[in-house]
């Protein structure tokens, strides 16, 4: 087993992507996730690759549109306000079929909102990516090592099913450090996909990377082939971690740092004489809602926690389809839970029956 | 085993270093271990916290509402924090610039007067070292000599001539603790 | 901070420099030697001596002078990064007897809102940009700005700008130059008091074009950020003077206050 080390999330993730073979980096500062724009400046050029910073979110997306465009492994990252700015580029991405990875370490919000931790970015990652019936493969990892492991995986992902994939994080997972173990650095690929462009050199049938499709039947056959691949993705990516008591009065569901806030609380709460287990949500889209739909019937309630006002909860409601009461423990605006208080909360919801 | 600190100071007492000192450290000796860094979004002068969750196996929540343990290390930080300090819990205070008296008697106290010690020892920026000496003088997961061993790692080669004063630092915090902590228990 | 208190008239001394009205008493949030403090003064000067602190609406955008609508003792509209001057459109088309300016970074405006600020000079817009250029990204920790010199370590910068990774710096004022809509166009600076004094008059002179409805007016002032020069504020002047000043001279390059004495 390789050496483990003590870094932060932010430098987990730059370094994940580098190690899987990430090559490009287009990026646009901002809180709380500078420290990896920093480390691809100083990282990249070692291993041969290329850093631009970007004079906007607009321009980073589409930079990474034209890199992806190429076959390139490239990504970008940014936080709330600049994530708001790549819809249109995520959307055209989706359209033309195109993997790239970006990485959105959530702030506190809307509008300017402040630096601080906050999950109220579900909806933008897991419905939207800009206008049309598209969206983009999401996963929230909940650990350094994770941020890590799981940044270096999303390249993989992004290129099997032609889609971007986003990392949810916040701004406690990018500012925290933990140990963390580090692989090999990887070379990137490099043979071009077939579909890629480049020029069209020995006789290959020329490639065009396009988004429009005037023809009515066309796009919607586009539309039905990415969501083929979306059927596919929720049959192989679904990704979930569960915790604590077998045989569970109360479900938790929380994903990324919510989730590690729950962690500690199903376990006291379990001492406390509430059998607790927590579900915790890996992919969020594909969401694993058969897993949730199971549980469901098995236990008294649910209990979601999430550092938003209700917006993941949509997702275990649809998975629940009624079947036991669902309940909302939220804080918002940068503000977190602390343990102590799911704790409570928990052991009033067991003992109210 | 679930050992929760939470640190205090204004910037520039070296609060954040202290606690990745001290997670570098629980990182070498096997354990698990999470640090969280809080500062004030004012580039200077600000506030900061950290807070180190030190567990055998998973961590759980890095976020801490009532911490067992914390190392305070001005009066700002006392009057901000010590509230939220658990019942029967420990605190380390830096008597230097936080005093002697606080309100709460159902808690242990160690009062240590870091600046004091860290310029006898030959340098005030060591303020951290001593009280976070006098920390792992009261606790278990991690010793003096992994203290040093990890400040070997974190602090960069070409500050190592610094080494002996921080040592030296860790050691007096210790020693200021255990005389601290005698006369009552 | 406190306000400077006015001797009263019984007093035979009178007052030589209180505070602006056009201030408030908020204590700004800068580091040491920056000159965003000045910047604020001299504004808030401006607009007491010109009498329109009641018609006037500053637009904060996002950089270290985000809290601009906290000093400022005016109206205000905070924007997003960069979009400061379709703000500010949207209020003077609306509104064309306030006074609006806009008090924007380099990256703010030179970065994410150049599009913003050329379109609004392109449409001769009768508004006022204070345009501060201190050849970084302050707020968000010392990044590469538009403006940072050649061979200048930034954070994102790490072995200093290079052609290759950063292309060369966006000098701003002799871009909008050319554009026929701009009324007032000077970059200044704030390191001496000759210096302070010329700024003044400038900024006078751009809130003056704006209120003659000339169309569109700005002040560049070459300013400092010690912190992400990792500089001590007398060698951060001083580095201003000796390497900005070069890349950016300064000069008056558009003044059409002039034809209409
Ligand atoms: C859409 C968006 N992208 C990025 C940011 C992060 N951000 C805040 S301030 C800033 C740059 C500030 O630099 P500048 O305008 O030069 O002002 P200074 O702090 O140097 O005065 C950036 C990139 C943001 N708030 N919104
Ligand atoms: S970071 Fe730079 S620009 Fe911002 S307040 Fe400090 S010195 Fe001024
Ligand atoms: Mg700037």
């Amino acid at each position: 087993m390789t050496k483990r080390k003590l870094i932060g999330g932010n430098e987990a993730t730059a370094e994940g992507a580098i190690a899987a073979g990430c090559r490009y980096f287009f990026g646009y500062p901002i809180t709380p996730q500078n420290k990896i724009p920093e480390y691809m400046s100083e990282h990249l050029p070692l291993v041969g690759g290329t850093y631009v910073q970007a004079e906007s979110e607009v321009a980073a997306i589409n930079m990474l549109y034209g890199a992806a465009a190429t076959g390139a492994w490239a990504m970008t990252s940014s936080s709330s306000p600049g994530i708001s700015l790549m819809q249109e580029g995520l959307s055209y991405m989706i359209g033309s079929e195109l993997p790239c990875v970006v990485v959105n370490m959530v702030r506190g919000g809307p509008g300017l909102g402040n630096i601080g931790p906050a999950q109220s970015d579900y909806w933008l990652a897991t419905r939207g990516a800009g206008h049309g019936d598209g969206r983009c493969l999401t996963f929230a990892p909940y650990s350094v090592q994770e941020l890590y492991d799981l940044t270096g995986e999303a390249f993989t992902i992004a290129q099997r099913y032609r889609n971007p994939v986003m990392i949810l994080a916040d701004a406690i997972l990018a500012n925290m450090k933990e140990p963390c173990r580090l692989h090999e650095r990887r070379d990137h690929p490099t043979q071009q996909p077939q579909w890629a462009v480049g020029g069209a050199r020995d006789g290959r049938p020329r490639n065009i990377i396009n988004s429009l499709y005037v023809d009515l039947p066309e796009e919607e056959q586009v539309n039905l082939r990415i969501a083929r691949r979306y059927a596919e993705a929720a049959q192989n990516e679904v990704r979930l971690a569960e915790y604590g008591a077998d045989k569970p009065q109360i479900l938790l569901c929380a994903y990324g740092i919510a989730a590690r806030i729950c962690q500690t609380a199903a376990q006291r709460a379990t001492q406390a004489g509430v059998p607790t287990r927590l579900l915790r949500p890996i992919s969020l889209f594909p969401f694993p809602a058969q897993t949730i739909r199971r549980w469901a019937d098995c236990v008294e309630k649910i209990l979601v926690v999430e550092l938003s006002l209700g917006q993941f909860i949509e997702d275990v409601r649809l998975a629940v389809e009624g079947r036991c009461p669902v309940e909302l423990m939220g804080r918002t605006g940068g503000m977190v839970m602390t343990p102590e208080e799911v704790t409570d909360r928990i052991v009033q919801m067991g003992q109210s029956d | 085993m679930r050992e929760e600190v939470y640190m205090a100071g204004m910037g520039g007492q070296g609060v954040l270093l202290a606690g990745q000192i001290l997670a570098q450290a629980a990182m070498m000796v096997g354990l698990e271990v999470s640090y969280f860094p809080l500062y004030s979004p004012e580039v200077r002068g600000g506030r900061a916290t950290c807070t180190v969750v030190i567990a055998n196996d998973q961590v759980g929540s890095p976020v801490v509402g009532h911490p067992a343990m914390m190392i305070l290390m001005d009066k700002i930080a006392v009057n901000n924090h010590l509230d939220r300090l658990r019942p029967d819990g420990l605190v380390v205070v830096n008597s230097s610039l936080a005093g002697e008296e606080f309100d709460r008697d159902d808690i242990t106290t160690i009062t240590i007067p870091a600046n004091d010690i860290a310029i006898d020892v030959g340098s005030e920026r060591a303020v951290n070292m001593v009280l976070l000496g006098g920390y792992v003088a009261m606790t278990e997961s991690v010793s003096l000599a992994d203290i040093e061993q990890a400040l070997r790692e974190v602090i960069p080669e070409r500050h190592h001539s610094f080494m002996p004063v921080n040592i030296a630092a860790l050691h007096r915090g210790a020693q200021a603790a255990m005389k601290a902590i005698s006369p009552t228990r | 901070m406190s306000r400077a208190t006015v001797p009263d008239s019984t007093d035979d001394t009178t007052a030589v420099y209180t505070y602006p009205d056009s201030l408030t008493e908020v204590p700004m949030r800068y580091c040491p030697g920056c000159t965003h403090g000045i910047a604020h003064r001299l504004v808030a000067e401006v607009i007491d001596e010109l009498g329109i602190q009641e018609r006037t609406v500053v637009i904060a955008t996002v950089g270290c002078s985000v809290y601009a609508y906290e000093y400022f003792n005016t109206d205000a509209v905070q924007a997003a990064h960069g979009r400061g001057p379709a703000v500010a459109t949207g209020i003077k088309r609306t509104q064309p007897d306030t006074l609006v300016f806009t008090y924007q970074g380099d990256g703010d405006l030179a970065s994410i809102g150049l599009a913003e600020v050329m379109h609004a000079a392109a449409r001769a817009e009768n508004f006022t940009v204070i345009f501060i250029n201190n050849a970084v990204f302050g707020m968000t920790q010392g990044q590469m700005a538009p403006t940072t010199l050649m061979g200048q370590k930034t954070t994102t910068t790490p072995r200093g700008r290079t052609l290759q990774q950063g292309g060369h710096p966006l000098n701003i004022c002799e871009l909008l130059a050319t554009i026929p809509g701009v009324a007032y166009l000077a970059r200044e600076t704030m390191t001496a008091p000759k210096y302070v004094l010329r700024a003044k008059r400038s900024i006078k002179k751009a809130f003056q074009a704006q209120m003659d409805e000339l169309g569109f007016s700005l002040v560049e002032l070459v300013s400092t950020c010690p912190t992400w020069w990792r500089m001590k504020p007398l060698e951060a002047f001083k580095w201003l003077e000796d390497e900005m000043l070069s890349q950016y001279p300064l000069q008056v390059f558009v003044d059409k206050t002039e034809q209409n004495d």
